[in-house]
């Protein structure tokens, strides 16, 4: 049981809490400017090298550093919306997600420019687990990374509940047009959206390279699982979205426990296939999510 | 010697070319006509390369295999096999919105791969498959070779284009595209809009899987690096773009012009001082998809833009009205 909770759990809420960072940003971009963002992974790894960078300058805690990442993510993602997607705004939004595949691909050549596409680590060297109880071990950026996401979650709720940028961004998800007729300023909307999906996916980035090392992939092998969290948790929704990222977390990790008798349920190495799978069958069978989002 | 080396470049890069057309019509057929967003190519093609390695390569120990067929039936084979893959996933999937479409092809592009890199009984995992052979093997060797399959890769693109041609002017596909164009008023018509978009998702996997297969024969050698989206999911769609969706010329054309652009780039780039040589593969990139924005922008219609033959008529039915 203890080495269920400590090899198992822990680790799958962890990568439960970076899926559901991400997942947050691709709900809301769906919802709002309703295409399917493929650069939102590519986003998340250049947060990621933007903390990379600045700890090389700065020899701190690289969480201490996130506002950095959080910064060339906003700008970044503000910068592409301008001039690479509005431009296609009035056309059907596949032309979007094509470009949002180049820009996936854009994304990824400037970090391995500019960074190049060896591994990177951001500490070496092997830190011991917190024991609690004298039998629970986890690891003290697992514990962070849980921790950090709850707060984030409870900061969001707030700010879409309580604000008025907040209240507007809901009414956008909901029912686009409603909204726009009713005076809601939609590109200040649109901003906060980038601005919000930005920053959690630089966080989501900096717990991923920090969980193991930071490559020009990162993102890009984690945007699958996080398209299945945010349809599972309803597009536009982006409470649905972190509940979907620990739902998908745990699904991936959990899948590989030796539920019944000494042999894991499933091949580690097809681990990732668990979540394509579960986003696949969602797709098919409950496109709304389980929090009953929009059908786009 | 200068003169021969330039002409043996321009034979694999025609052969490449080749490839990459191929590839281009298929996602035409599936995009260009049916609107269908196959975001999972480079899967297609990895089955359709080690569908028909596996059939051709002699006996071996480290993977399933010993077929020993002749080439063109493991091409065959290749083209069955990605269309039964292309027909299980358009099964599930093919009722599928668009970007949700685009999500789940990616999902199961990335699954095959696992499967490559995983089952060593069936592909050797990522020590890959080697001693491929090549069609015509006894008729030239060496460099020669080359110009022999070269030959043999184009008269494959020349049928797959005749009879995407041809699917295109006819009433299957005219259907097609009203579906593309207006799925509601299409089903009003009466046309069985899963059964269409099924068939064109089957047929453009098996051209996937075709050249899939011509890659293998024409590398001898196959590894699960083959099966990168980047170079086989991402490039096909700028080149589609490029081209001109929906027109089977501005494919192939497209195919071609960006292939050119990112072969001869290489060039240039491997004569830049070490340091930058290494990163050229990142410049190049960037530039693919900086490439697709402009044409997404400026020239959305690609190079040579879908033209729509006219609607003919019988003389009998156009005759009596004047």
């Amino acid at each position: 049981m203890i080495e269920f909770i400590n090899f198992y759990l822990f680790p799958a809420l962890t990568i439960g809490s970076i899926y559901a960072l991400g997942a947050v940003g691709i709900s809301m971009i769906f919802g709002i400017l309703r295409f399917a963002h493929f650069a939102h992974g590519d986003l998340m790894t250049l947060g990621t090298y933007g903390i990379l960078a600045a700890a090389a300058v700065m020899p701190v805690n690289p969480l201490l550093l996130i506002p950095f990442g959080m910064a060339l993510t906003i700008v970044s993602a503000l910068f592409v919306d301008r001039y690479f997607y509005q431009p296609l705004r009035s056309l059907p939004t596949i032309y979007t997600v094509i470009s949002s595949f180049g820009i996936a691909l854009v994304f990824r050549s400037v970090i391995q420019l500019v960074w190049g596409s060896e591994n990177q680590v951001f500490s070496s060297g092997v830190k011991p687990p917190l024991v609690l109880f004298d039998t629970i071990r986890v690891s003290v950026l697992h514990l962070q990374a849980i921790v950090a996401t709850a707060v984030i979650a409870v900061l969001l709720h707030f700010f879409l509940t309580m604000t008025r940028t907040g209240r507007s961004m809901r009414a956008v998800a909901d029912d686009p047009e409603l909204a726009e007729v009713s005076g809601l300023d939609t590109a200040k909307v649109v901003r906060w959206t980038w601005i919000i999906g930005a920053a959690l996916a630089a966080v989501a980035g900096a717990f991923a390279a920090l969980n193991t090392s930071a490559h020009p992939n990162l993102g890009w092998n984690l945007l699958l699982p996080m398209f299945a969290a945010a349809i599972l948790g309803g597009i536009g929704k982006p409470m649905g979205a972190m509940a979907g990222g620990f739902i998908i977390g745990l699904a991936e990790e959990l899948s590989s426990y030796h539920w019944i008798g000494d042999e894991a349920l499933i091949s580690p190495s097809y681990k990732t296939a668990v979540a394509f799978i579960c986003m696949i069958a969602l797709l098919i069978f409950r496109p709304q999510g389980l929090f009953k989002g929009r059908l786009l | 010697m200068e003169l021969t080396g330039l002409f043996f470049y321009l034979v694999s890069l025609l052969i490449l070319g080749g490839i990459y057309a191929l590839l281009c019509l298929a996602l035409n057929i599936q995009w260009g006509m049916g609107g269908l967003f196959n975001a999972g190519i480079a899967g297609f093609y990895g089955v359709g390369a080690y569908s028909s390695a596996i059939l051709t390569t002699a006996a071996s120990s480290k993977h399933l295999g010993g077929f020993s067929l002749p080439v063109p039936i493991g091409l065959l084979g290749a083209a069955v096999i990605a269309g039964l893959a292309g027909w299980a996933v358009a099964r599930i999937c093919v009722r599928l919105k668009s970007d949700y479409l685009a999500m789940a092809s990616i999902g199961i592009a990335e699954i095959l791969r696992l499967v490559i890199v995983n089952e060593d009984w069936l592909t050797n995992g990522s020590l890959g498959l080697s001693r491929i052979p090549r069609p015509f093997g006894d008729l030239a060797t060496g460099r020669m070779s080359d110009v022999v399959f070269l030959g043999f890769v184009w008269v494959v693109v020349l049928l797959v284009y005749l009879a995407s041609s041809r699917l295109y002017d006819s009433p299957w596909g005219r259907s097609l595209r009203a579906i593309r164009d207006n799925e509601t008023s299409a089903a009003a018509a009466g046309k069985n809009v899963e059964k269409f978009r099924i068939q064109t998702f089957v047929i453009g996997c098996a051209v996937m899987g075709i050249a899939g297969g011509l890659s293998a024969h024409y590398f001898r050698f196959l590894s699960p690096t083959a099966t990168d989206p980047l170079l086989v999911t991402f490039l096909v769609w700028v080149m589609l773009m490029a081209g001109g969706s929906g027109n089977n010329r501005g494919a192939i054309l497209g195919a071609l012009s960006i292939w050119t652009l990112w072969s001869v780039t290489e060039i240039f780039t491997n004569r830049l001082p070490p340091e930058w040589a290494t990163r050229s593969s990142f410049i190049r990139m960037l530039l693919v998809g900086l490439l697709l924005q402009v044409v997404l922008q400026k020239f959305r219609a690609g190079l040579l833009p879908e033209k729509s033959p006219p609607v003919k008529f019988r003389k009998e039915e156009t005759g009596s009205g004047g």
